[in-house]
């Protein structure tokens, strides 16, 4: 397991989701993501994402605008 | 036993989609959906831009990935912004009623869904078109079109309106049963209303115009407008984002101001105020602004006057504006706020 992350801020929805899944696609099953972002959508987006696709939302919490999320890559297939 | 079949549905986020989609899905086959990202779609932007009306409103959500997610499916968005450029600048079908080239951008999509299904092992591709539902890219003669100039043919399936249009691949093959697609055509909606019930399917998007903006007259205009002003028709995806923004008023052909409606887009627009010379009111509360283009020293006083009318202090006699050049130098300036009668509508954009 490693963990990386993806700057993603300044980008509107669904930019974030974009570059989060085009991340995902190149890491293994159980790193983990550290997606920083200022689009508070993403809050709602990822997640979603997320869901649909068989990854887990580790932690989610805001700092002064900037939202971060952590994830983790489930089978990627 | 052979391996189940697998299909690609183009997921807009609206109903129709997902209604093929869920079509297919019940025939067996494994679906998963595709999502094209061209930068005019309603999807995102704005929803981000804008502040909630009340709190109670609903989160604004992603549609597509809300289809999705209620389908069970996988979804892939797709950044085709740049590609999407020679489509909105060259259609070779035209465009419909405002800048929107639906029949090339579908076969645009349609041609991109085809590359995909090839790269990801997939068996052929689904979308939601209803003959006869919309004007420009739906109409009885460009479903064939679509189908044969995006190189799809027939492994292009339309699960909604299949029985009224020739057999394709996967229903020949007896990959789905014919029999159980939709023969759904014209303007009507009764038929997905109903099968959206049968489904449980509720609160899905009804987008009034269409899937994305070049559908919005207002929106067109201000696109023409920035061709015309920059003489040459070309775009960046920060333009695309800002014409869905603000209050345009071009008094003169080499400068517009983008002024702040509300305060959602106030926050969005500041992250610009290092690409633009931007405008406040500082003795009272008033809208963001940026000015694109190349204002001189007279136009910015005409400037301010114009977005002084959008403050508090719209009714005094002189109210002061600070402006602030890109590499962030202020200055102030005092002014006396235009009246209402004094701001041509032909500014407008
Ligand atoms: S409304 Fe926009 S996204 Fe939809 S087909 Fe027409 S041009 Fe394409």
């Amino acid at each position: 397991m490693s963990l990386h992350s993806l700057d993603a801020k300044r980008l509107l929805c669904p930019l974030p989701v974009i570059r989060t899944q085009d991340r995902v696609k190149q890491l293994k099953s159980g790193d983990q993501l550290e997606v920083s972002c200022t689009d508070p959508g993403v809050m709602q987006d990822i997640p979603a994402w997320c869901r649909i696709n068989g990854h887990t939302i580790i932690n989610t919490q805001e700092n002064q605008g900037v939202y971060i999320i952590v994830l983790e890559v489930g089978k990627n297939e | 036993m052979s391996e189940p079949k697998k299909a690609v549905a183009l997921i807009s986020g609206g109903l129709d989609s997902m209604l093929a989609a869920k079509t297919i899905l019940d025939q067996g086959i494994h679906v998963e959906g595709i999502n094209f990202f061209t930068g005019f779609c309603v999807e995102g932007h704005t929803h981000a831009i804008r502040k909630k009306d009340n709190e109670k409103a609903k989160p604004k959500r992603n549609n597509a990935l809300w289809a999705a997610e209620q389908l069970g499916i996988k979804l892939h968005i797709v950044d085709v912004i740049e590609e999407y450029k020679d489509v909105l600048l060259n259609p070779k079908h035209g465009y419909g009623a405002n800048l929107n080239p639906c029949l090339d951008c579908k076969i645009f999509m349609v041609n991109k869904a085809k590359q995909w299904i090839e790269e990801n092992g997939f068996d052929f591709i689904i979308t939601g078109e209803v003959v006869g539902q919309r004007p420009m890219s739906q109409r009885r003669f460009a479903m064939p079109l679509v189908a044969e100039r995006s190189g799809a043919d027939d492994l292009l399936l339309r699960p909604l309106s299949a029985r009224n249009l020739p057999e394709t691949k996967p229903e020949r093959e007896g990959w789905v049963d014919r029999s159980k697609l939709h023969d759904f055509g014209g303007r009507t909606r009764r038929p997905q209303i109903a099968m959206a019930e049968q489904f449980g399917f509720i609160d899905y998007a009804q987008p009034a115009g269409g899937c994305c903006f070049l559908t919005d007259k207002s929106y067109s205009q201000k696109l023409v407008d920035l061709w015309q002003a920059r003489g040459a028709r070309d775009y960046e995806l920060d333009d695309v984002m800002l014409l869905k923004v603000g209050r345009h008023i071009r008094p003169k052909p080499h400068f517009k101001l983008i002024i702040a409606r509300e305060e959602g887009e106030g926050r969005f627009m500041e992250g610009y105020k290092n690409d633009f010379i931007s405008l406040h009111c500082s003795s009272h509360t008033g809208p963001l602004a940026l000015i694109d283009g190349s204002p001189d020293a007279a136009d910015l006083e005409l400037a301010a006057a114009i977005i002084a009318r959008y403050s508090k202090g719209k009714d005094e006699e002189q109210v002061e504006m600070a402006i602030r050049t890109k590499d962030g130098k202020e200055s102030r300036i005092k002014t006396k706020p235009l009246t209402a009668e004094q701001l041509p509508k032909e500014w407008f954009i």
